[in-house]
């Protein structure tokens, strides 16, 4: 015996959820996440993504729309009787057992015998690396050790979706990298469908096959990681994901999926991205800037800051500053200096004007 | 495994086990009250055929009662519906229909037909004469109307209500249930009695010529004579509120904020009248300052000062409750004087705030709702005292008093009680309110949840000095006070004849051992075993009531959950001697009829102590992470799985807590007690009272010095369970989000 998945997916079907009476936490959204994926939830606070966990576990019921786990309407079906267990924030591994009963304790309800719900718990400690302290009480680990209690608590239910709730938010920097590559492993290495909520956009980059990014009670764009890193919909998920320079720019003349703009007198051609003549904006991360380009905007340098492992300046230009960073460090810019910076050909993304 | 196990589950186990009970109250066991709840001697004598003690069942087997056969069909209708889903609409319909129907018929035939036949005239008209009369309601009764209760509650949880969760519902509708019978009934009865003519028709006169009476209102006193006994309770409880108030908060001071050596000490004397019955304060102040007391004795003998009777009056009263009231105060004080968080204090003082600054700008305010909630039940507890009043209380008349010579006294007008117990009843409702207003919605809440390492300051020196002298001179006096009751109790004939004895404990307390066992012969071992009985019964019940209250209050969300709290904290403003006068006037007749019984005082003590439970239960529950109930959710357990796993086990010691406090205030409590009492079922306290009235108080004192010492031994026995408790309970989940 071991422990298995049961991976299936979950659909949204226009889900609303107001709280009292016009508070509105999420507005519509439609969602469908794919059985063996793991798909983050990212957005900043407030944005609606804990809600919308919380509705898939059955803690929060939607106001409006069904959501599907499986073949299943779930919608109506309290936190109990859903197949779907959750990682809390705070981990919420009850004091008063010790953590072979606090991973035990699920499986008490779901009908397996005493010998049984000991082997299954016995195999999830060993799963998550804590074989032998199943005797201790949760207040004599250490943080990420109570945070593998409680991941194999939730794991060895076999839930239909693991759901994580800013798992990492406790657990200092070191940590955060070795327990997130952890518990992608394991998603793996049992195809589990996991739902994960953070606010981290690095974490997110990391861990997922998928990232909802959710804005103000919507979502604003799924994609893979590298999707949203690179095509960011919006002017709002290119700010989010990673750092952006937002250039006002005028685009002249549109052929096909091209689109040739102009950036305060610089000639450039890229996708177009559906969008026609006229005003609009381009977003440039800052590693897709070059430096001493032969073509490009003439700016002059205003900072230069050396961190390390790279140069970081920020540079003056007609329309306002720029942000940029060079692996060049044995060369750097002078302050003061004026160079001409020249645009990736891969990377900066036009998006609407707002 | 786990997922749709409860919809394809043939038979629902709880729905079968309401059923049973439901059957049971109607084919097993006696349908009307019996003499006494707790005695099954019916068992033996004619039962089940003897009308007095047969099931309902067996009495429509009779042919009569007739009224009671249509309650067979809810009853049986549920088994239609055993083997269907809880999602098919029939299902919850079914159970709906028959729990309404079958409740509704109940209260009907209950209200309608009492042991003159018909309650109303025009049912005689229109039914024609019933020849037939019924009594309050028994365990048949009870059982049957439980059960449609909670076959109702099946039934909306299966539609839906709340995420379908049965056990939350149907504490819900319990809750509701039971204090609608127990507070809300009782006090309409009693606003209803107060228009009542003597021809027993209805007058809105006869309510005006008690209420305006003179000896209510009158102001007299202005004018050298006397005033109204609203008057006088009104000047007297605002004045213990804020003294109380004044006097609990210095204490907190001392024992938070000074380096006062002997913090346990004074903490263990403010915690001493507690567990003092209230009116053995009274009689401490008479054998100290009455016409024969030791300290009159002395300064006449000394410098020749004639003797007054000044402490029968206000003054006397004002004291004694003072001494009473001020620990309780500080119990309300001390928490929220330490919930001040330090790292606030601290700030103002990085501010350049000087200390005696951060006191009056930081501390104080912070401390305002404590302040407010410290004047309120000082306010609430003197308007309902009872026992000092009545002891010490000479020509200066309460409403309290007043209410009981009017119920007991030669005059019997339940229409001039119920009237003055609703000028009570508005007054301390009128002081609840105006808390509220005054404190509005403003949040206090400084425990942030996050480690808070600070140091509370010390008070500046110019407000300690005073402080600690004051703390000084009442502890000192406290002490004098109960240095008295013990020897009070070893002393022939207080006064007259000053020699030891301890001929009063083998009055009250002596006992014999016979052939047949250990024979109880003292005159107070019946009213103490009764006490114990009444507060062993009430304490787990009120501690039940109270928790599932504030898991409903913190935990769950539902429509209505204001008026809820509302009316589950009302009790509280409601002083005893209201209670005790409303419950006579309700439950007197059927279909209720339990006066004179132990029951009775059970119910009383749940409904007045019911509020303490709740309060505790809220303020432990709250300090529990909600995401430990959300996570046993999550993994499968239902909301009553978590209740008793999870929380329970985490509140032990606020359910301890809860216990030892009711159970101390049923034994020490009389403002409700005097009313409900019966020959049978006498208290300890009302014992005592009665003692006293006799001029017997050598008696008296012993008792009481007794019941304190029980309750010591109560009171410590339960630290000791709880001090051991708390060492497993260390909290590891208390980190918050960076």
């Amino acid at each position: 015996m071991s422990i298995n998945s049961k991976a299936a997916p979950v659909v949204f079907n226009n889900v609303t959820k107001v709280y009292g009476k016009d508070v509105v936490a999420v507005d519509n959204i439609n969602l469908k996440i794919e059985a063996g994926k793991l798909v983050t939830l990212l957005g900043p606070s407030g944005c609606g993504k804990t809600t919308t966990l919380r509705m898939i576990a059955g803690l929060e019921m939607a106001t409006k729309g069904s959501i599907f786990i499986g073949d299943s309407d779930v919608t109506l079906l309290p936190a109990t009787d859903r197949d779907v267990s959750m990682v809390f924030q705070s981990y919420a591994l009850f004091p008063h057992m010790s953590v072979m009963e606090n991973v035990a304790y699920g499986l008490g309800f779901s009908g397996f015998d005493k010998s049984e719900t000991k082997d299954r718990a016995v195999q999830g400690l060993d799963l998550v690396g804590l074989k032998g302290y199943g005797d201790r009480l949760p207040s004599e680990l250490s943080g990420g050790q109570q945070q593998r209690v409680a991941v194999a608590r939730a794991l060895v239910l076999e839930p239909q979706v693991l759901l994580f709730d800013e798992p990492l938010s406790n657990l200092d920097a070191k940590l955060r990298r070795q327990v997130r590559e952890e518990i992608r492993e394991i998603q793996q290495n049992l195809g589990l469908t996991v739902v994960y909520v953070t606010h981290d956009q690095e974490e997110a980059l990391a861990v997922s096959d998928e990232i909802v990014v959710m804005y103000n009670a919507g979502i604003a764009q799924i994609g893979s990681p590298r999707d949203l890193y690179d095509a960011p919909a919006d002017r709002f998920v290119a700010d989010f994901i990673g750092e952006a320079n937002i250039i006002s720019c005028e685009i002249i003349a549109v052929s096909g999926d091209t689109a040739t703009i102009n950036i305060a007198g610089f000639i450039h051609i890229l996708p177009s991205h559906g969008l026609s003549v006229g005003p609009a904006q381009l977003a440039v991360r800052p590693t897709r800037l070059i430096m001493n380009a032969p073509s490009g905007i003439t700016v002059t340098v205003q900072k230069a800051t050396y961190v390390g492992s790279r140069m970081e300046y920020t540079l003056k230009a007609e329309f306002g500053t720029l942000f940029s960073v060079s692996e060049n460090v044995d060369e750097p810019l002078k302050v003061g200096q004026s160079i001409v910076v020249g645009l990736d050909k891969i990377g900066p993304v036009l998006l609407p004007k707002i | 495994m786990k997922p749709l196990a409860s919809l394809k589950q043939p038979a629902n186990p709880v729905l079968i086990f309401w059923i049973a009970i439901g059957l049971v109250g109607f084919f097993a066991v006696p349908w009307y009250g019996v003499e006494d709840f707790f005695k099954f001697e019916w068992l033996i004598d004619g039962y089940p055929f003897d009308a007095d003690y047969a099931p309902a069942a067996f009495l429509l087997g009779q042919a009569e009662k007739l009224w009671l056969a249509p309650l067979i069909l809810p009853l049986l209708a549920p088994f239609a519906v055993l083997r269907k889903r809880k999602s098919d609409p029939l299902y919850a319909r079914v159970l709906i229909v028959a729990g309404a129907i079958g409740l509704g018929w109940i209260i009907l035939q209950g209200f309608s037909i009492g042991i003159r036949g018909w309650n109303f005239g025009w049912l005689q008209v229109f039914f024609g004469d019933l020849n037939d009369r019924q009594y309050g309601m028994g365990y048949g009764g009870m059982l049957v109307a439980v059960a449609f209760l909670f076959l109702f509650t099946q039934g909306i949880a299966a539609r839906g209500a709340i995420n379908g969760d049965v056990f939350v519902v149907s504490s819900i509708s319990g809750i509701v249930v039971i204090v609608t019978i127990f507070v809300f009934f009782p006090i309409a009865k009693m606003l209803t009695a107060a228009f009542i003519t003597d021809g027993g028709g209805y007058s809105l006169s006869v309510f005006a010529s008690k209420f305006f009476d003179d000896r209510l209102w009158g102001l007299g006193c202005l004018s050298g004579g006397r005033c109204g006994v609203a008057w006088n309770s009104l000047f007297l409880a605002v004045l213990v509120g804020l003294i109380t108030t004044t006097l609990g908060l210095i204490f907190a001071l001392v024992v938070t904020r000074s380096g006062f050596r002997y913090k346990r000490a004074l903490r263990a004397l403010t915690v001493l009248p507690i567990i003092t019955p209230p009116f053995v304060i009274g009689l401490a102040l008479i054998l100290l300052f009455g016409l024969s007391g030791a300290v009159t004795t002395f300064f006449s003998d000394a410098f020749g000062i004639q003797p007054t009777r000044w402490l029968y009056g206000l003054p006397g009263v004002l004291i004694a409750q003072i001494l009473a009231f001020t620990p309780i105060a500080f119990l309300v004080l001390i928490g929220v004087v330490e919930g001040v968080s330090p790292s606030m204090e601290e700030a103002a003082q990085t501010l350049r705030a000087s200390k005696w600054q951060v006191f009056k700008t930081v501390s104080l305010p912070l401390m305002r709702p404590g302040l407010a909630n410290a004047f309120l039940l000082g306010f609430i507890e003197s308007m309902a005292d009872f026992g000092n009043p009545l002891v010490l209380g000479g020509n200066f008349d309460v409403l309290s008093t007043e209410i009981f010579f009017a119920i007991v006294g030669a005059q019997y007008d339940q229409g001039k009680a119920a009237v003055l117990a609703m000028v009570l009843l508005c007054f301390t409702l009128g002081a609840f309110y105006a808390q509220r207003f005054w404190l509005g919605k403003k949040s206090y809440t400084t425990v942030s949840g996050k480690g808070d390492s600070g140091m509370h300051p010390h008070m500046p020196r110019a407000l300690s000095i005073p402080v600690l002298a004051l703390a000084m001179i009442w502890a000192a006096f406290t002490m004098v006070v109960y240095a008295m009751i013990f020897y009070g109790s070893v002393v022939e004939l207080w006064g007259v004849n000053n020699s030891l004895t301890f001929k009063h404990y083998i009055t009250a307390f002596s006992f014999r051992f016979e052939d047949s066992g250990i024979r109880w012969s003292g005159a107070a071992w019946d009213s103490f075993w009764t006490t114990l009985k009444i507060a062993g019964i009430a304490a787990p019940l009120t501690a039940i009531v109270g928790l599932i209250t504030a898991y409903l209050l913190t935990r769950q969300t539902f429509a209505g959950k204001n008026a809820f709290e509302f009316g589950t904290m009302l009790s509280f403003a409601i002083p005893g001697t209201v209670i005790g006068v409303s419950y006579i006037l309700a439950f007197n007749v059927p279909p209720i009829e339990i006066t004179g019984t132990g029951i009775i005082l059970v119910v009383s003590f749940i409904f007045r102590n019911m509020p303490v439970g709740v309060r505790a239960g809220i303020a432990s529950m709250s300090q529990l992470d909600k995401s430990l109930d959300e996570s046993s959710l999550t993994l499968g357990a239902n909301s009553w799985q978590t209740f008793r796993r999870i929380i329970l086990p985490l509140l032990r010691p606020a359910i301890l807590a809860a216990l030892v406090y009711s159970f101390v205030r049923a034994m020490t409590a009389i403002s409700a007690v005097i009313f409900l009492v019966s020959a049978e079922y006498d208290m300890a306290t009302s014992y005592i009272i009665g003692r006293v009235e006799n001029n017997d108080y050598g008696l008296a004192i012993a008792y009481s010095t007794t019941l304190i010492f029980v309750m010591l031994a109560v009171v410590g026995a339960m630290q000791l369970v709880v001090g051991k408790t708390e060492i497993g309970r260390r909290m590891s989940q208390s980190r918050t989000n960076v």
